[in-house]
């Protein structure tokens, strides 16, 4: 149980509350609102010229195939940089904790990744395997013979953004998960030992479900870096192509409002990719939080 | 006591009108936003303050905004907060949005009000032609403009057998299918690469060959405007691209120009289409000989039009005080100079603006010195531009870009023959000049 808190007065209270009130007021509210408006009107960028259409922008997104296409691809995206980091993170998380030695430069090395903006982590894997410049796409080209070309193969391209966005969150992972392991008490894992465990039914009887609520809370930010913040890898990167095989709802409402400056367009995507992710959120909390165990 | 009071506010009086007789002698500051950064940037300083350094009354403070389409957003921001920029540098595509946008003073009606009488005619026609309205006045200052042309390697042609082609006369796309042919043969990687496709193979395609891009002259005589693109012609050279890409005569390399440029660099790619505003990267990189040509053409094309512009142009904005408008006017003014032009074109290689600059330059020999530096100067000055050639103007002109790459990459990748990728490019594109036509009725 929470204990409760008591003020004497109320008017402490919201005096407290006030200033936090007032931010996610003016830096959350306010420009969701004026998206909202955005969204039915139809305007030149500097705002001289404004009509309200009603809901035709968002008759015009959702009547375009490509903008179909586009929601699949980013479900398909977010999951798979999600699932990627997260696996990834936790396999790395489990076996620095087991490290013997060296448990702190493991850990710095590791971690370190996360500093390197979205960007320029979609820049070095560029350079890694770009067609054109790219060392890894020579080895694979000269030495495997792999027809590897993300700039013209759309699977290949998806694939470049999806390990280049999964490669950043990676740390980040990690590092929760490692807090996340060190909060097992070790007296479990070791009785479990005793009675003829092996490493692996360790990890799935004791270590997961004990991690659950780390992996839940990871799950939510992961899809949610993946639906918003990766747009600076794909910018970089492939820029939504080739033939809009990478182009995610997010990338979209950049191509549209900031490089288009089509407003009403690209303020009715966002309150779609917003509705979208407020979905994926709502159903994460109602049907899996329901399989995480938050006490031991 | 009182008369010293008197004194006292006398003396505090005239200290206030000293002061503020000391701020007006300072000089009217005019803001200028634009987006050249590294060499071009230093040139550009390098402008400001040789324009500071002339007079007394104004001082140019340009600022970077970040690239070409970060500055526009940055303007568009700051106008809704009536912080703008007297100056504003907007790329070619934002043209159409730049014009209708009601936020800005026209630099024909600028000059003219501020008592300059400019003669358009000596100006290059075929940069001005871009920024001009129906009735032939000048909207924006021509400012950084460049043009494709085609960089090819000379060693590589010289190892495949063949004649260096002539810096006037274009070569012919039947020729480049024997080029390419020997060039792959002789062990070239890739024959022909290209950066800016939409631009450079299809815009400047339709303007060399006097085709529209789309219809009301490319746009300029209405919001009314539909694409034009899907047209034998263009549909043609695309497939001509694309069954060159089996023997590796024609290889995709990226949108934009990073790609295409480091493959040409590399000495992977003979062919490389590519602004001229890229020579300063290939000087700089290429460890081989090579040398500029213009742009192909189809051999049935006897007088091929000029190619048209790409870069950027300066916008002057609404809003600013009258005797901040005489310093921006006297600012542009100088910028046409020639000695600014000149200096402007060698730092740069973007085109000098003036035809007496352009003379100048001629005589002081530099073209003898560098003669692929005026190729593409003299393919945008070889015919007087059309309603065809002299540029586009289409509103979200950026997202028909993207369009058009994107289905251009599908008939790279071979999920759309030429002929259905540009005709949904057409039904995508139109779609978005009804809905800007609809923004800005």
């Amino acid at each position: 149980m929470i204990k409760r808190s008591h003020f004497s007065s109320k008017g402490l209270a919201y005096l407290l509350i006030t200033p936090q009130v007032l931010v996610t007021l003016a830096f959350f509210y306010w420009p969701a609102v004026q998206g909202l408006v955005q969204s039915l009107m139809l305007s030149d960028p500097f705002g001289l010229k404004s009509q309200f259409v009603w809901f035709e922008n968002f008759q015009r997104i959702f009547t375009d195939p490509l903008y179909l296409k586009s929601i699949g691809i980013t479900l398909f995206f977010s999951l798979m940089t999600a699932f990627i980091s997260l696996a990834v993170g936790l396999f790395l998380g489990s076996m620095a904790n087991r490290a013997l030695r060296a448990k702190a430069l493991l850990r710095t090395l590791l971690i370190w990744p996360y500093a390197v903006a979205p960007a320029i982590s979609g820049i070095l894997w560029l350079f890694l395997l770009h067609p054109s410049y790219g060392v890894v796409a020579y080895f694979l080209r000269e030495v495997v013979g792999m027809n590897w070309n993300p700039v013209l193969n759309g699977n290949d391209a998806l694939f470049l953004v999806i390990i280049a966005s999964a490669w950043k969150q990676i740390s980040y992972n990690f590092v929760f998960f490692m807090a996340g392991l060190q909060a097992i008490p070790h007296s479990l894992v070791e009785a479990a030992a005793i009675d003829g465990a092996g490493p692996l039914r360790r990890f799935w009887v004791i270590t997961f479900p004990l991690l659950s609520p780390t992996i839940f809370f990871l799950t939510v930010m992961n899809i949610i870096y993946a639906f918003f913040e990766t747009f600076g890898v794909i910018h970089t990167v492939t820029q939504g192509g080739p033939g809009g095989a990478t182009n995610t709802l997010v990338y979209k409402v950049y191509q549209d409002g900031f490089i288009g400056l089509n407003m009403g367009a690209s303020a009715a995507q966002s309150l779609v990719l917003m509705a979208l992710i407020i979905t994926i959120t709502v159903l994460q909390f109602r049907y899996v939080e329901k399989k995480v165990q938050y006490t031991m | 006591m009182k008369i010293r009071g008197a004194a006292t506010l006398f003396s505090l009086m005239a200290a206030i009108v000293l002061f503020a007789g000391q701020a007006m002698a300072e000089p009217i500051t005019i803001e200028w936003w634009h987006a050249m950064r590294g060499a071009r940037g230093e040139t550009l300083d390098k402008m400001v303050k040789a324009f500071n350094d002339s007079q007394q009354q104004y001082k140019v403070v340009a600022v970077n905004k970040g690239d070409y389409g970060e500055v526009v957003n940055a303007g568009v921001a700051a106008y809704r907060a009536k912080k703008h920029p007297h100056i504003l540098q907007a790329f070619e595509v934002g043209t159409m949005t730049m014009m209708r946008s009601g936020a800005i003073y026209p630099v024909y009606k600028l000059m003219a009000d501020e008592g300059y009488k400019i003669d358009w005619s000596g100006y290059l026609q075929a940069v001005l032609s871009y920024y001009v309205d129906e009735k032939d006045n000048l909207l924006s200052m021509p400012f950084n403009s460049s043009t494709a042309v085609m960089y090819y390697n000379v060693d590589l042609f010289k190892k495949a057998g063949l004649e260096m082609p002539s810096k006037t006369t274009p070569l012919t796309w039947d020729q480049m299918d024997e080029i390419t042919k020997k060039l792959v043969a002789a062990g070239a990687k890739k024959g022909m690469v290209t950066t800016w496709q939409s631009w450079i193979q299809v815009e400047n395609y339709s303007a060399i060959h006097d085709i529209p891009f789309a219809t009301k002259a490319n746009g300029y005589e209405g919001l009314d405007t539909e694409m034009a693109i899907n047209n034998p012609k263009v549909i043609k050279h695309l497939e001509r691209l694309k069954s060159w890409m089996a023997d590796n005569r024609f290889s995709y390399e990226g949108r934009e120009y990073q790609g295409a440029n480091s493959t040409f660099v590399a000495g992977d790619a003979a062919i490389l289409m590519e602004s001229v505003s890229g020579i300063g990267n290939v000087q700089k990189n290429a460890k081989f000989a090579w040398d500029i040509a213009p742009l192909p053409v189809e051999a049935d094309m006897k007088q091929p039009q000029n190619s048209i512009i790409g870069g950027a142009s300066l916008w002057v904005m609404q809003g600013h005080a009258k005797e901040e408008y005489k310093g921006v006017a006297a600012f542009l003014n100088f910028l046409a100079q020639p000695d600014m032009q000149k200096l402007w074109h060698k730092e740069t290689g973007y085109f000098p603006i003036t035809l007496k600059a352009y003379e100048e330059l001629k005589q002081e020999g530099f073209f003898d010195k560098i003669p692929y530096q005026e190729v593409g100067i003299k393919q945008l000055n070889r015919t007087k531009p059309t309603k065809n050639s002299r540029g586009i103007r289409l509103g979200y002109f950026v997202q028909i870009r993207n369009i058009l790459d994107e289905e251009m990459e599908l008939i790279w990748n071979g999920k759309k023959t030429p002929a259905q990728a540009i005709a949904d490019a057409t039904a995508r594109s139109n779609e978005k000049l009804r809905e800007f036509e609809k923004t800005n009725k």
